[in-house]
């Protein structure tokens, strides 16, 4: 059997005109004899490099990628709209594409005309429309605003219409960018609906989009671009698993840079203290804020007791910044005395991105007795398992005298991040549990839950 | 590009429906709506005929009268044309949303444009036939078999004009601008305010070199002259041309075809 649709080797490349081309006119081009080459680039970018797959008969399969990886191009391409390069894309029958809504609507006239001629423009003769009419205006929900000009429409009816038109052209192959978000959750799920029915007339549909949920459970294969390029096809779970970890990584990395130009400006601020020097001169470096739970990143203390590294560590034992809600993650600090004291305290604490302390604590408060620390030792903080919410946190680390007298402070120079499956709202995620009574049913086993 | 023009073809009910929409949505809203398309002309003639008749009388032929009906001949026509370029030249940029968004036949924008136009032509025959009635200045009616054949062959030129016009706009944005001020030229360089015999006599090989000329001669022939259609030989060469002109219009267009999606 054929496949729906077969794209074999596909590239692309968008043309960029230097700034000083763009304003070229065809006078210019002409008196200084370049209009042949301006129309050519003069840089250019690929958008797909040798992309390559195949959608069989009545799949549905997801395209999935970071901004700019080229799903549009990639759909744009198998649409027609734009040519690639080489490559060769073939479709077997009709298309849709769903790229953008109400395209070629006039604003003017009624809506029921422009459904006439949208329909037409996506290829129904008159008499097609004509059979369809009554249920593309029961789809888009306009039954009394049919004979109103478009321009008077909200744009969610004027998004609806489109939608409606375009998915009742009764194509063989539907191509959807990223337009289910247009409407209210009643109107996203009817558009489910239309698509589930049309996997069930064995028709296919190529998805572009950035909810990875939908892939998973609606998608029987998946595609992950990546600068153009193919990183992962396949069964959609394994897919969008390695895209997860992908964007953690990337994450990591940008965290972890971050981090690292925190701390670089904060080691600048108190340049002019170096340790060695500390012994003799314990002068203070940076403010310490007035109001302490006030949250503005930096760094002070005289140092004699200092914070030489900190490490967040995983579950698997490696250092990283992104962890799974409920993982074990241990905080390691590298400590040094630079003289032997007794008076010593180190404190921990979690901001969150909003900068609101969410838990903090040091080794007084839990009564732990300091005895003697000298030289160069390790301290570890560690959690048993991340029960905050998706998002950003920010760490305070420090060690200081019973007092508060500062030895060095860190204050929010840390972060990590938390992912979650679970879209809950808040900081803290109790361990809990739903229980119903009996006349009280949830459906299992279609997907809506996942933990 | 043959397979392309013969697409067209397949297009003909969308390019129908676009030329509707595009009438119906031209004057929805304004209070006279339909009857622009005859008041337009009307208004136009009814300028050119004070012009001439009230503020500079008499620097035309006194055999040329009614003068205001010679002018109208060559001026519905020059109207059709005009509108058409000017417009298609804008055509693909506003219809951006189709060529970049829906799987499109850009073609079919300056097309429907020219077709649009040649539309409102036909609703200002009405008012030249009325004039004519008016002034008891009727036609040959061996002659009206021309009149077909001389709208077909402008048909032919103005949409190979309106698709190298849009297609090249694309690229060059300053097109539009430039074309406005060479129709107003175009305009005084073809007799249509004047009649070709008083054109100086060492301009009429320029003169002769616009197709315009003889499309708008062509007009005034079976129209307002009284006696046979002098000027065939002219239009039949005319006709070959326009048949060029399309192609390489089209070519042109074609040629351009898969950077709109990206230009405009």
């Amino acid at each position: 059997m054929t496949p729906a649709i077969d794209v074999v080797n596909v590239s692309k490349v968008y043309r960029r005109f230097a700034r000083k081309k763009q304003f070229a006119t065809l006078k210019s081009a002409l008196l200084s004899g370049s209009l042949i080459r301006d129309l050519q680039p003069d840089e250019t970018f690929p958008a797909l490099r040798g992309v390559s797959f195949q959608v069989p008969k009545g799949c549905t399969y997801g395209v999935i990628g970071r901004n700019g990886s080229g799903k549009s191009t990639l759909l744009k391409c198998v649409a027609g709209i734009s040519r690639p390069n080489s490559g060769t894309i073939a479709v077997d029958g009709r298309i849709s594409a769903l790229i953008e809504l109400g395209a070629g609507f006039h604003p003017e006239i009624s809506g029921r005309e422009n459904i006439f001629i949208n329909g037409i423009m996506l290829g129904l003769t008159k008499k097609e429309v004509q059979r369809r009419f009554d249920e593309i205006v029961e789809f888009a929900e306009l039954q009394d605003f049919i004979d109103a000009p478009v321009k008077t429409y909200s744009s969610g009816m004027y998004m609806r219409l489109g939608f409606a038109v375009a998915i009742h052209v009764d194509p063989e192959v539907l191509l959807v960018d990223e337009v289910l978000a247009v409407g209210d959750q009643g109107f996203t799920l009817k558009c489910l609906d239309k698509f589930a029915e049309f996997r069930r007339r064995n028709k296919s549909i190529l998805l572009v989009t950035h909810s990875l949920d939908l892939v998973e459970k609606f998608c029987d294969q998946a595609l992950w671009l990546d600068k153009g390029q193919t990183k992962a096809e396949g069964e959609p779970k394994r897919v969008v698993a390695s895209y997860i970890i992908d964007v953690e990584q990337t994450e990591e990395h940008e965290l972890a840079k971050a981090e690292s130009a925190r701390l670089a400006a904060s080691a600048s601020a108190g340049a002019s203290v170096t340790p060695e020097r500390l012994p003799d001169n314990p002068v203070e470096t940076g403010e310490a804020p007035a109001d302490m739970f006030k949250a503005t990143e930096g760094r002070w203390g005289t140092r004699e007791v200092e914070i030489t590294g900190v490490t967040l560590i995983g579950e698997d034992g490696q250092p990283g910044h992104v962890f799974q809600y409920g993982a074990r993650v241990a905080v390691r600090m590298s400590v040094r005395a630079h003289r032997p004291t007794r008076d010593f305290v180190f404190g921990f604490g979690i901001f969150n991105a909003d900068g609101v302390c969410c838990y903090g604590t040091n080794t007084n408060l839990e009564e732990l007795q300091p005895d003697e620390f000298s030289g160069e030792g390790q301290v570890n903080f560690e959690i048993a398992s991340l029960k905050l919410v998706e998002g950003t946190y920010r760490l305070d680390l420090a060690a200081h005298k019973l007092d508060g007298y500062p030895y060095d402070y860190h204050r929010l120079l840390y972060s990590f991040r938390v992912k979650s499956r679970t879209k809950d709202v808040g900081i803290y995620r109790p361990d809990h549990r739903w229980t119903f009574s009996s006349n009280i049913r949830f459906k299992t086993g279609d997907g809506n839950r996942r933990d | 590009m043959l397979r392309n023009l013969r697409a067209l073809f397949r297009y003909r009910g969308l390019i129908q429906t676009l030329v509707v929409r595009d009438l119906k949505a031209r004057y929805r809203g304004s209070v006279l709506g339909f009857f622009w398309s005859f008041i337009n002309p009307l208004l136009l003639l009814l300028i050119y005929s004070f012009v001439f008749t009230t503020v500079l009388p008499g620097i035309h032929p006194p055999e040329m009268e009614p003068y205001a009906l010679f002018m109208f001949c060559g001026i519905l026509p020059w109207t059709w044309f005009s509108s058409s370029l000017l417009e298609s030249s804008g055509t693909l940029i506003a219809g951006g949303n189709l060529i970049k968004k829906v799987l499109f036949p850009a073609e079919v924008l300056p097309i429907v444009t020219v077709l649009a136009n040649m539309v409102h032509f036909f609703l200002g025959l009405p008012i030249l036939a009325i004039f004519l009635i008016y002034y008891r200045h009727p036609p040959d009616f061996s002659d009206l078999f021309w009149f077909p054949i001389i709208v077909l062959v402008q048909l032919v030129l103005t949409l190979g004009l309106s698709l190298l016009v849009s297609s090249l706009t694309v690229h060059f944005r300053d097109l539009k601008d430039l074309l406005g001020n060479l129709l107003t030229l175009w305009f005084f360089a073809t007799p249509i305010i004047y009649p070709m015999q008083q054109a100086p006599e060492n301009l009429r090989w320029a003169l002769n070199l616009n197709p315009m000329t003889h499309l708008s001669i062509s007009y005034q022939e079976v129209l307002f002259y009284v006696g046979p259609h002098g000027h065939w030989r002219w239009l039949v060469a005319l006709a070959a041309m326009s048949i060029v002109v399309f192609l390489a219009g089209y070519f042109v267009f074609d040629r351009l075809r898969d950077s709109f999606a990206e230009e405009v």
